[in-house]
């Protein structure tokens, strides 16, 4: 409220605005003021100890070789000792043989049953609309010929999606009634939000192996996270006013929950099971890389022929299937916020029904023999798409008169903007390297989250991957700068124009649930392999949620400062610069922000094209069985995770207070 | 105290559960959970990601599911972790390996949960190829005493100031960073990081009549697309191949592909586990699938019943009796 009153009320502020802006201005100069005193006193110390190039080796400690060693430990006693016995081994069958139960059922309901009762459920949760997105989408999805792979990773989603929820609904309640835990478990959880998918993988294949349970409880770790904040934050943000009457009526904590907190948190938990459920539906689809199955399993496939006809043959059913799954939840969500609950009384005989017209289809499918989606009612698109795939790369590629082929794009890019970047960071004195993300985290933020920051720098340099990281950093930032220049300036457009929004709605809808993978083999074709491919990868994916982000913080900019700035006469282009802009600050750095942990995330799977630095670690390690090189690989991700998302995200939480 | 009696509880019933042991679970029969479904036999196998490895369990997913009526799932991992799969039994059979001696000898030897299934009847060769255009214009670049004076040619933004030697996806066997170093070649490995990525490389590469020396192997359909040429390395001994990792200065092996079955399934399996032992082809077979998958964009399935069809001489002999 108060930056509108000074960013319109110029002319009468202005005394106050001037002061506060110093006064803003002061701080950060007094905290740059004492990093440089801290640095003139640390720096030549550091410095004649151990130089000022890469980070030195004295600093590092190297655990390949004890990895390596306890990798071996496993393989050679998985099958006699007894915390495999009787722990992970349990929890390797339990998670094999609940979505081999899942999938029974699915297969049981036959496509016809399936289709039935997705479509009512959808119906009953979300209306007439979602549940014709559904029949239509699981229709598709059959055509396609997707059916089978299509039910495996139903089945796994089932099973990692409830796991999720019980989980993160578990440590939500507890975050949510204690405050110490609270504090314990938000910087954990806002840390898990922000890492790569790609990091989580390695851990769970070094215990279990490659299969389905490794890749269901990678997907759980993966996608609980969103369900335990929310729970927490729910619970934690109930109407003061509303638990007061209720204790005031005599009820124990234990009523308090369950009549009053938990109902009034209804809204947040639904978007927790929401985001939990994209989340996992975008891991079930990396984790085809260590042994998934199901439609991930065909994108990867598919790649490695370089199909990508057939990969998008897979790739639909995931965005189709992310779109009900989002639709329905969302629409539940909505449904419940506003609706009531005396609907209650005529709620079992629709269940009944849906349950039995369920039945009945799948009885039907049964008679008529045809319990998989029949052969003969599907399309290949494979061929089609192929020969557009490559008629592109034929005639984009190198050539086109005045704006060049996007393969010398891609050599500019990686001659001009990568190879500089990388040179000029890795040839960075470790300590400013440091120095700099300190003073950076620490203008934007508090010296903690600076401290943090400056810390997983330097694990960064002491587990050894110092100039590896760097490569991977520099790609990072040249992506985030492509991304955000398309990104903002998209969503400045779509902000003043309805119809440019209403149109761009649907394609980021569908951008921004698209598997990473299926981005990855056009990029090649466009731009040959290598980092520039990378980044153009990493920016297509990044670039929706920064557009939708831009879009949503300029339209929400109070209308009354609009208005006021309209009546002084200001043109548009005025009040975009002098006033949307400014006010939509914090959503343009949450842009930013969501813009870093998005690049990072692509940036690192593009090991697999030619990216090479960490990514291609965590690949070979994979690859290669060599789980040293991955965890150390995967371990320098989640840290240049942490730091940049330190470095980019403003102090939020001292101001919600 | 409600919270404390629940952990209380849940520390019990975990005590109990280790102490009763009610029977161990066996991390090394983990049979995949969409496997063996409404009473179908199921074979779960391997598929590595290179295009000669699809054809291979194509043609035997197609011969298992029309003429013995197995149901066949498939899996696509790595090649190391697929011998820890395999151990695993998360899948039957690998039907075609590179040559991974310590796996060899930790699963087959040591452990014994895997068998050897024998030949696979092609033979495998590694190398490192440029283009037969750039081999006609310079033909004593096929000598590795040559490639320094070339190194300019290989130039590209990804290597910098050295040659670029294209390297393929992190799961292959290679020892090309040894081989530069040790060698003292003028050139920079690039990981193209898969397979899909470095086709697509060469392609471009090939089509605009670019030089470039990449790391290869036979059979591959490619090189009825792009025709290339072997470069010559110091040659292999047993000697040089025993050498640490990074000491590495001889040419790679050539292979005779093999083939590996679960210890369980090579029990067990019946009549599948005796047909994968039979598949036995040869290098221009495979090359016929594997061209059809890769280059004409037929669906594994649709190459393998092309082939199956007008090949029966073939397989026939590798049906059980």
């Amino acid at each position: 409220m108060s930056a509108v009153t000074t960013a319109v009320a110029k002319p009468d502020a202005g005394a106050v605005h001037t002061a506060r802006q110093l006064l803003v201005r002061h701080r950060g100069l007094a905290k740059l003021v004492l990093l440089a005193v801290v640095a003139a006193v640390v720096v030549p110390m550091v410095n004649s100890r151990w130089g000022s190039g890469s980070w030195p080796h004295a600093l590092t400690v190297d655990p390949s070789g004890s990895l390596g060693k306890a990798s071996n430990w496993i393989i050679d006693n998985r099958d006699s000792s007894p915390v495999f016995l009787y722990f992970f081994g349990y929890v390797s069958y339990g998670v094999g043989y609940a979505v081999r139960a899942v999938y029974l059922v699915l297969l049981a309901l036959g496509w016809t049953g399936v289709t039935a009762a997705a479509t009512l459920l959808a119906w009953r949760f979300a209306g007439l609309r979602v549940a014709v997105t559904a029949l239509v989408s699981l229709a598709l999805c059959g055509a396609l010929g997707m059916w089978v792979p299509t039910m495996q990773t139903l089945a796994l989603m089932v099973v990692a999606v409830l796991a999720s929820v019980v989980v993160g609904a578990l440590l939500g309640l507890a975050g949510g009634l204690s405050d110490r835990m609270f504090r314990a478990l938000r910087p954990v959880l806002d840390t898990m939000q922000v890492l790569p998918a790609f990091a989580y993988l390695l851990p769970f294949v070094w215990i279990f192996g490659i299969g389905v349970p490794p890749a269901v409880l990678a997907t759980v770790v993966y996608a609980a996270p969103p369900m335990a904040r929310l729970t927490a934050l729910g619970l934690r943000g109930a109407d003061a006013g509303v638990l007061e009457a209720v204790t005031s009526l005599g009820a124990t904590g234990r009523q308090r929950l369950l009549t009053a907190r938990l109902p009034l948190a209804r809204k947040q938990l639904l978007l927790g099971v929401n985001q939990t459920i994209m989340m996992a539906l975008s891991m079930a689809v990396i984790a085809s890389v260590i042994g998934a199955g199901g439609l991930g399993d065909r994108v990867y496939q598919a790649l490695s022929t370089v199909d990508v006809g057939n990969a998008l043959a897979a790739g639909i059913p995931i965005v189709l299937l992310a779109v009900v799954l989002d639709r329905t939840t969302a629409a539940a969500g909505a449904r419940l916020g506003s609706a009531t609950v005396e609907r209650s009384g005529r709620g079992w005989p629709v269940w009944a029904g849906i349950a039995a017209l369920t039945a009945a289809l799948a009885l039907i499918g049964r008679l008529l023999n045809s319990a998989s989606w029949p052969g003969g009612w599907t399309v290949s698109i494979a061929a089609p798409v192929n020969s557009v795939v490559g008629w592109i790369t034929g005639h984009l590629n190198s050539g086109v008169p005045v704006i060049g082929g996007t393969a010398d794009w891609a050599a500019g890019f990686t001659t001009w903007v990568l190879d500089p970047l990388r040179g000029g960071l890795q040839g960075l004195p470790w300590w400013s390297v440091l120095l700099i993300v300190g003073a950076l985290a620490w203008l934007i933020s508090t010296w903690r989250t600076a401290l943090t920051a400056v810390l997983a720098m330097a694990a960064i340099g002491v587990l050894g991957v110092w100039s590896v990281s760097l490569d991977t950093l520099s790609q990072v930032l040249a992506a985030l700068a492509v991304t955000l220049v398309v990104g903002i300036a998209v969503g400045i457009v779509a902000a003043r124009s309805r119809r440019v929004e209403a149109l761009l709605r649907p394609v980021l809808d569908v951008f921004q649930t698209m598997p990473q993978f299926v981005y990855l083999i056009p990029v090649v074709a466009l731009f040959g392999a290598g980092r520039a491919a990378g980044a153009a990868a990493a920016v297509a994916y990044a670039v929706p949620a920064v557009v939708r982000i831009t879009t949503q913080g300029l339209q929400q900019v109070d209308p009354g400062a609009m208005e006021a700035a309209r009546s002084l006469g200001a043109t548009g282009r005025q009040q975009l610069r002098q006033v949307q802009l400014p006010l939509a600050r914090p959503a343009l750095l949450l842009a930013v922000n969501q813009g870093v942990v998005l690049v990072l995330a692509v940036v690192v799977i593009a090991g697999m094209i030619g990216g090479g630095a960490l990514g291609y670690n965590v690949v070979f390690g994979l690859a290669q069985g060599d789980l040293a090189t991955g965890l150390i690989g995967g371990t320098a991700i989640v840290c240049l995770g942490l730091m940049l998302d330190r470095v980019t995200q403003p102090a939020a939480a001292t101001k919600e207070r | 105290m409600a919270r404390r009696k629940l952990l209380g509880a849940l520390l019990a019933a975990g005590v109990l559960l280790t102490a009763t042991g009610c029977g161990a679970a066996d991390m090394t029969k983990q049979t995949s959970p969409y496997a063996n479904v409404s009473g179908a036999k199921t074979v779960t196998l391997s598929v590595q990601s290179w295009v000669g490895a699809e054809s291979n369990v194509a043609v035997a997913q197609y011969l298992l599911e029309h003429e013995l009526g197995y149901r066949v799932d498939t899996v696509q991992v790595d090649e190391v972790p697929a011998w820890d799969a395999l151990s695993q039994d998360r899948v039957d059979a690998i039907l075609e390996d590179w040559g991974h001696p310590d796996q060899e000898k930790r699963y087959v030897h040591d452990k014994k949960t895997i068998v050897s299934a024998g030949d696979e009847g092609v033979t495998g060769h590694i190398g490192w190829w440029v283009p037969k255009y750039l081999a006609d214009e310079h033909p004593d670049i096929l000598d590795w005493h040559n490639l320094n004076k070339y190194a300019s040619l290989f130039r590209t933004a990804e290597s910098g100031s050295k040659g670029q030697l294209l390297d393929g996806s992190p799961s292959y066997v290679t020892n090309d960073k040894a081989l530069v170093n040790n060698l003292h070649l003028d050139y920079q490995p690039v990981f193209a990081g898969s397979e899909a990525a470095q086709i697509t490389q060469i392609k471009q590469f090939a089509q605009q009549k670019k030089p470039f020396l990449t790391y290869w192997y036979m059979p591959q359909w490619l090189f009825n697309e792009v025709p290339m040429v072997e470069v010559k390395l110091p040659p292999y001994t047993d000697a040089c191949a025993a050498k640490a990792p990074a000491d590495i200065d001889c040419a790679y092996p050539t292979t005779a592909l093999q083939k590996y079955l679960n210890a369980d399934f090579a029990k067990h399996g019946g009549k599948a586990a005796q047909f994968l032992r039979n598949f036995h082809w040869t290098k221009d077979q495979q090359n016929e699938v594997s061209q059809m998958i890769a280059e004409e964009k037929l669906s594994p399935e649709a190459a393998a019943k092309k082939w199956v069809s007008e090949h029966p001489e073939v397989w026939r002999s590798w049906l059980p009796k």
